[in-house]
């Protein structure tokens, strides 16, 4: 897989790896248990072109992280497929296709940051030097050069979610899988780190699937906004997002907050809140769970 | 262990001599206090020594039998640092297999509470019939036993205390079974064993000590204990009690250090 990703992101399309990077087929997951079967997806079909940010959003239980799981072969559907760039999941999970953050940063307590941020690497199999050039120049890009040495628990919530997601490029990864990443941070830090990813997304040119109960969070980031119900878990409806970014993903080390505050203010921004707040509510009691800020 | 004193070295290097004072100083105290109530009450009561010898006396007997004394503290000391070692290992290794191995767990667990129920020690008579009276082999039988117990349990808990967030973790990486045994398992069930270990130290040294009583060679601290009891020199049995507390400090403080250094860093 590294020979193709290696080569440096030139911006015109097509992109290295194929059109499409996430194809889920009809895909259901029923989820035995002593009061009967919980039906968590039911029919689910999604496309994920590749370089686009798809968000997943919906009321608790409509089955968005299980979606997600299922895509990172974390768990298996009961009926359906789901091809990760052409492989099954299974396949795309043993290439490491993909890079994982989880609501939780899940770092290894006993290492260090930068040791952290390597473990991708070193169980691929990594040479020392090669890692360690990797994990300073991850590190760099989520702006926490200066902690590679300290061990997460000296860390405020907001940087271990960093050094989470720093984690998950580590192998330059052409697909990237967050489970609310920033569901447990206060409402500053995810601005802030919301226009990071947007910055990091740019230019490393992955796809995204996102998981999310904000609604403000899925449209700043997201190309497209799958609204799903619950109970059980359907698709509702797609919400197409046209902001223009182009001010919040310029590179650079410094994050671009006062870019993204212009992306908020936007009225395109209001418009597509308001679409998806409509498609989450329309039909009964969708909106339960959900941030409707 | 705080956190404030490891995240702040700084705090912690300035305030370590007072928080010494702060920490030694009490128990210092209070132990002057209380030998000094009981010098008192055996002085002023006029209490006969068969009843409770003064700290004098035993001090006295301390100094005159301090080599014979630290020879039956290394004896049993040796006796309960084999026990341990022995233990320690048979319960990390039957342990790690319990954890691999599902029916080994099914199979030792009522084995081990058994083991965890019969007080260990009443093996003595038994282990000195079959080893012979003039061989240390029973008492680290007896020790090792004792400790194998609480080193097994706490072990195979350590060994299933992986958070899902790291199994997830592992499984996304596709890391190999031993790759996830070493990145998660391990250092997640390490703090256990040495809490384990720790529990297991004193406990070592205790049945160590009073297997000793059952019989055997008389060349441990438990068994001048019961020779010194017998010939109603109190205040010497008391000397010998001195001794086998200061053995069991000694394994408390090392394993104790040992769990500091190995937990330092596992608080999620």
């Amino acid at each position: 897989m590294s020979a193709v990703q290696e080569q440096p992101a030139s911006p015109p399309t097509p992109h290295p790896r194929g059109a499409v990077a996430v194809a889920v087929q009809q895909v259901s997951r029923v989820f035995g248990g002593r009061g009967g079967d919980v039906v968590a997806l039911q029919d689910v079909d999604l496309t994920v072109a590749a370089g686009e940010f798809v968000s997943l959003i919906g009321p608790s239980g409509c089955g968005k992280s299980t979606l997600l799981r299922l895509v990172a072969d974390l768990d298996e559907p009961t009926a359906g497929t789901v091809r990760v760039f052409g492989r099954s999941a299974r396949e795309a999970r043993l290439a490491r296709d993909y890079g994982i953050a989880f609501q939780q940063a899940g770092l290894l307590p006993w290492r260090t940051v930068r040791a952290n941020v390597e473990l991708p690497l070193a169980l691929a199999g990594t040479g020392r030097a090669g890692r360690r050039e990797r994990a300073d120049e991850l590190l760099a890009l989520v702006g926490l050069a200066d902690v590679a040495d300290r061990h997460p628990d000296q860390l405020s919530g907001g940087m271990q979610q960093r050094v989470a997601i720093a984690r998950a490029l580590a192998e330059s990864p052409s697909l990237l899988l967050m489970d609310e990443p920033f569901g447990a941070l206060d409402e500053m830090t995810r601005e802030h780190l919301q226009a990071q990813l947007l910055r990091i997304c740019a230019e490393t040119r992955a796809a995204v699937v996102f998981v999310t109960h904000s609604i403000p969070e899925a449209v700043f980031l997201s190309d497209r906004v799958v609204v799903m119900s619950a109970r059980p878990g359907r698709v509702r409806q797609v919400v197409p997002v046209t902001l223009d970014r182009s001010g919040a993903t310029t590179p650079g080390s410094e994050p671009h907050d006062d870019a993204g505050d212009d992306l908020r203010n936007d009225a395109a921004f209001f418009t597509s809140v308001a679409a998806v707040r409509d498609a989450l509510h329309g039909g009964g009691a969708a909106g339960r769970g959900v941030d409707v800020r | 262990m705080s956190r404030a004193a490891r995240t702040d070295p700084r705090r912690a290097a300035g305030g370590a001599a007072g928080g010494l004072v702060r920490q030694v100083l009490p128990p210092v105290v209070l132990l002057v206090a209380l030998v000094g109530t009981w010098h008192a009450v055996v002085v002023l009561g006029d209490v006969p020594p068969f009843v409770l010898p003064g700290p004098a006396a035993i001090a006295r007997k301390l100094t005159t039998y301090l080599d014979p004394i630290t020879s039956a503290a290394l004896v049993t000391g040796r006796n309960a640092a084999v026990g341990l070692v022995v233990g320690a290992a048979l319960g990390v290794l039957l342990a790690v297999v319990a954890a691999v191995v599902r029916l080994v767990d099914v199979l030792a667990e009522p084995v081990v509470a058994a083991l965890a129920v019969v007080p260990v020690v009443a093996l003595a008579p038994v282990l000195y019939a079959m080893y012979g009276a003039a061989s240390e082999q029973a008492r680290v039988i007896v020790a090792a036993l004792a400790v194998f117990v609480p080193v097994y349990v706490t072990t195979l808990r350590g060994l299933r205390q992986v958070r899902p967030v790291h199994r997830d973790l592992m499984r996304a990486l596709a890391a190999t079974p031993v790759q996830a045994a070493r990145t998660t398992t391990i250092p997640t069930a390490v703090p256990f064993v040495f809490t384990g270990l720790r529990m297991a130290s004193s406990l070592a040294v205790i049945s160590a000590i009073v297997a000793e009583y059952f019989g055997g060679p008389r060349s441990g601290i438990g068994s001048f204990i019961t020779t010194a009891a017998a010939g109603s020199d109190y205040a010497q049995a008391w000397a010998y009690v001195l001794g086998g507390i200061v053995v069991g400090l000694v394994f408390y403080a090392v394993t104790a250090t040992a769990e500091h250094l190995a937990t330092r860093r596992a608080g999620a």
